[in-house]
């Protein structure tokens, strides 16, 4: 029943108000953009590359190269 | 002599190494595709600093920031790919070409769309440090390690990239209203360009 009664919102200065609305949607945006990329499956290259920097570091490794 | 030597090799540490550069490849991808704007090229920049990280392992600190390490790595590399192949003065236009071609997807949302082409019409310096702190989660201090200058330079680097976005956002809203597309990125080029000189 009193519901109606608290309604007032305290609202920011216009101009001030708005010029922080606009940073806030270009920071969500740019994060959006970047966590766009960020939740992409890694492609398998990256893990084969590692792999292989892997074996070449390691001594003794099973297969030495040159036989391409 | 013996304390400049490198570690001997220690699988174990080599293996949380590990798992922790795993960890940070999406990371690596995203940043490295806000500096090239280009899919292609942004990983083979990735897999390279990927790479580098790996064989550099022994030098980082275990317990540091490893994603701040491994984004300076990135972006050493980015710069010293861009002084050997690329000419500079043409670097920032070429990029945002490429990237106007690259968004010509319907049914990507407009408004990334204008931010993916805004960023691509900054200078690279204010690209990469309003990434860093808006988009990467980096603070100030840290984005100035990665870029290698002041606290002070990333800070108005920043606030300048903003300022430049959000002329360039509000000019989109206005072109999308039927402009020719051709003069429209004439005007927000242009106006893109007076405002990242400004200050």
């Amino acid at each position: 029943m009193n519901s109606g009664l608290m309604k007032r919102t305290v609202k920011p200065p216009a101009d001030l108000g708005e010029a922080r609305i606009d940073r806030v949607a270009i920071g969500e945006r740019l994060r959006q953009l970047f966590d766009e990329v960020v939740n992409e499956p890694v492609p398998d290259d990256f893990l084969d590359l590692l792999r292989q920097a892997d074996e070449r570091k390691a001594p003794g490794a099973a297969d030495p190269e040159g036989g391409q | 002599m013996s304390d400049a030597a490198r570690p001997p090799a220690d699988p174990a540490r080599d293996q949380i190494f590990k798992k922790e550069l795993v960890a940070l490849i999406p990371q690596l991808r995203a940043f490295a595709r806000s500096l090239t704007g280009d899919p292609t090229a942004a990983d083979d920049l990735a897999q390279d600093a990927m790479v580098k990280a790996w064989d550099a392992r022994a030098s980082f600190e275990m317990g540091t920031n490893m994603k701040a390490w491994t984004f300076m790595i990135l972006r050493n590399q980015f710069y010293s790919e861009k002084r050997r192949s690329w000419r500079q003065s043409q670097l920032d236009q070429e990029a945002a070409e490429r990237t106007l071609v690259a968004i010509d997807d319907p049914s990507a949302p407009v408004a990334l769309d204008e931010l993916r082409m805004g960023l691509a019409m900054l200078p690279a310096e204010q690209r990469e440090a309003l990434i860093l702190v808006g988009a990467g989660g980096f603070a100030y201090e840290e984005a100035a390690l990665i870029c290698g200058c002041a606290v002070g330079t990333v800070k108005s680097r920043v606030s300048r990239a903003r300022r430049a976005l959000m002329e360039i956002l509000r000019r989109g809203e206005y072109f999308r209203d039927g402009a020719p597309a051709g003069d429209a990125m004439g005007t927000i080029l242009a106006q893109a360009e007076r405002l990242s000189n400004a200050t």
